[in-house]
């Protein structure tokens, strides 16, 4: 099952931070860049964050290609609860908000980000959960972390680190806007 | 294990907020395109009506719709209750064809607290309205629309707010599962009704009660108007319909005394003239065509909670180990 990755571990705090808000600012820097080269400029671009820390990382984002091509680009939050396929083996979750720029996302470049790219399990629930919200000309995908493991054929379009992990670990992503500070965070063996 | 919803006092303050933030985001829901999500597919519903009902029977089938569920529809005329059948054999019945929720409304107060704990049925009971007793998704939709209206100037929350409900007491399972939930949500509810229209034992009741209409409006948040259910009434409660409508209705020189915030509430069907005037349920104050808008979204987040994951995240206890 898709490991909650960003939620935090009870127990001390053991782990080892691989990420420091520097090395996170340089990345988000670099993927701005990325999909703005991708994708020729920021026309018709929607970032989507999928929550919790997929929104701030979209915020974020959005800022920074504003910042390059001097206009905002539109940034949302896709909650991706009710599309989960192990939604059946836990306790009902408390859905997360849903917000859907002006605009919609019909014919546009929708960006999904994520705090951590895992078993690939919440990206097909957010493809299904985008397909009823409207039909995007193109999904990309970008992610803070990619620590391997996949279950499933997704793979990201923008990653800020490749964190090779074994399956016992746990990363922990941080971020300011919830946590009140930015690291990537390695628990468990072998940290 | 929570699995029912029987009675507003299951609910913990806990409980009701999360149906309320729940309920948040399946309302946003009615602005998509598609107004479908998957949470409950291949889940069957049932809605068990016993007695005759527009709004909520519609409002649940809604409900369980746009979250996937597939819906029976069963009404006490045409079926085999008109030909004598008991709740037990039309339970066993229903339990025999599978349903994962059966949505009930009866007559008889407690009826779907016998459902629920009888053993007939496996299924999650979901109390529609059981005679003069409770109503808790009614309540729940009430809470809701009065926190989005009234909460963003009070902190996010119902807490302290003065809630005037006024009218049929005696009759209303709104009147008391509002009472017992806008209680659990901090605010201070007042029943305003005639002497002959407030049930014994209001006193254990967790609110205030006058029979003075005039006294209470002006520093009421909330009015919500009950209608007098003569569909109930063997006996001599009031004088005559004029004079309850002018001591307890709500017209337009009522109105004039409210707050400028204060909104206009009725659960329906309403009596126009009787308990509330044309001119004040179509006013800009009255949210009462919002009640049934945010009733869906209520009913999905109940529905959802009770059915969506491996285990009930809101509710009642099983029978089995209440």
């Amino acid at each position: 099952m898709p490991a909650p990755a960003a939620t935090p571990a009870p127990g001390p705090d053991t782990g080892r931070t691989v990420l420091d808000s520097g090395d996170i600012a340089r990345a988000l820097s670099r993927i701005s860049h990325e999909i703005l080269e991708r994708n020729k400029g920021a026309d018709d671009l929607v970032l989507l964050g999928i929550p919790s820390r997929g929104v701030p990382l979209a915020e974020r984002i959005a800022e920074r290609i504003a910042a390059v091509e001097g206009r905002a680009v539109p940034s949302g939050s896709l909650d991706v609860t009710m599309y989960r396929d192990d939604l059946r083996l836990k306790p009902a979750r408390t859905l997360l908000p849903t917000q859907i720029p002006d605009g919609g996302i019909d014919d546009k470049v929708v960006v999904l980000v994520d705090d951590v790219l895992f078993s690939g399990r919440t990206i097909r629930a957010a493809l299904d959960a985008l397909n009823d919200v409207g039909r995007p000309r193109a999904v990309q995908l970008a992610v803070l972390v990619d620590r391997g493991h996949r279950e499933l054929p997704i793979r990201a379009d923008f990653v800020g680190k490749n964190l090779p992990t074994s399956l016992v670990q746990r990363v922990r992503v941080h971020l300011n806007d919830v946590d009140d500070e930015d690291a990537v965070i390695i628990e468990g063996a072998g940290a | 294990m929570k699995k029912h919803l029987l009675s507003a006092a299951d609910l913990t303050r806990e409980d009701a907020e999360l149906v309320l933030a729940t309920a948040d985001e399946m309302r946003s829901l009615a602005d998509r395109p598609i107004k479908k999500l998957p949470a409950l597919r291949g889940r069957t519903v049932v809605n068990l009506f016993f007695e005759d009902s527009t709004r909520t029977r519609i409002s649940f089938e809604a409900a369980a719709k746009r979250l996937s569920a597939d819906v029976i529809n069963f009404s006490a005329k045409g079926s085999s209750l008109s030909k004598g059948e008991s709740l037990k054999d039309t339970a066993l019945t229903l339990e025999a064809m599978g349903c994962d929720a059966v949505v009930c409304r009866h007559g008889a107060s407690g009826a779907p607290h016998r459902l629920a704990n009888s053993g007939w049925v496996r299924a999650s009971v979901v109390n529609a309205g059981d005679g003069t007793h409770e109503h808790p998704t009614q309540a729940l939709l009430d809470a809701f629309t009065m926190w989005r209206h009234l909460g963003p100037r009070n902190g996010g929350t119902l807490d302290g707010l003065r809630i005037a409900i006024v009218g049929d007491v005696l009759h209303s399972r709104v009147a008391r599962s509002n009472a017992l939930l806008l209680h659990t949500l901090g605010a201070e509810v007042t029943l305003i009704a005639p002497p002959t229209l407030l049930p014994v034992g209001i006193h254990s009741w967790p609110v205030e009660t006058s029979y003075d209409l005039d006294a209470v409006l002006p520093k009421a948040d909330a009015v919500m108007m009950l209608r007098v259910q003569r569909e109930r009434m063997n006996g001599g409660f009031f004088p005559t319909a004029r004079e309850y409508s002018r001591r307890y209705g709500l017209d337009g020189r009522r109105m004039a005394t409210l707050q400028d915030h204060t909104i206009v509430m009725h659960p329906g069907p309403m009596v126009r003239g009787m308990e509330i005037t044309a001119d004040v349920a179509d006013s800009a104050r009255s949210v009462i065509v919002e009640q049934v808008t945010n009733g869906v979204a209520v009913r999905m987040a109940v529905l959802y909670l009770l059915l969506g994951g491996s285990e009930p995240a809101v509710g009642t206890t099983d029978g089995a180990d209440a």
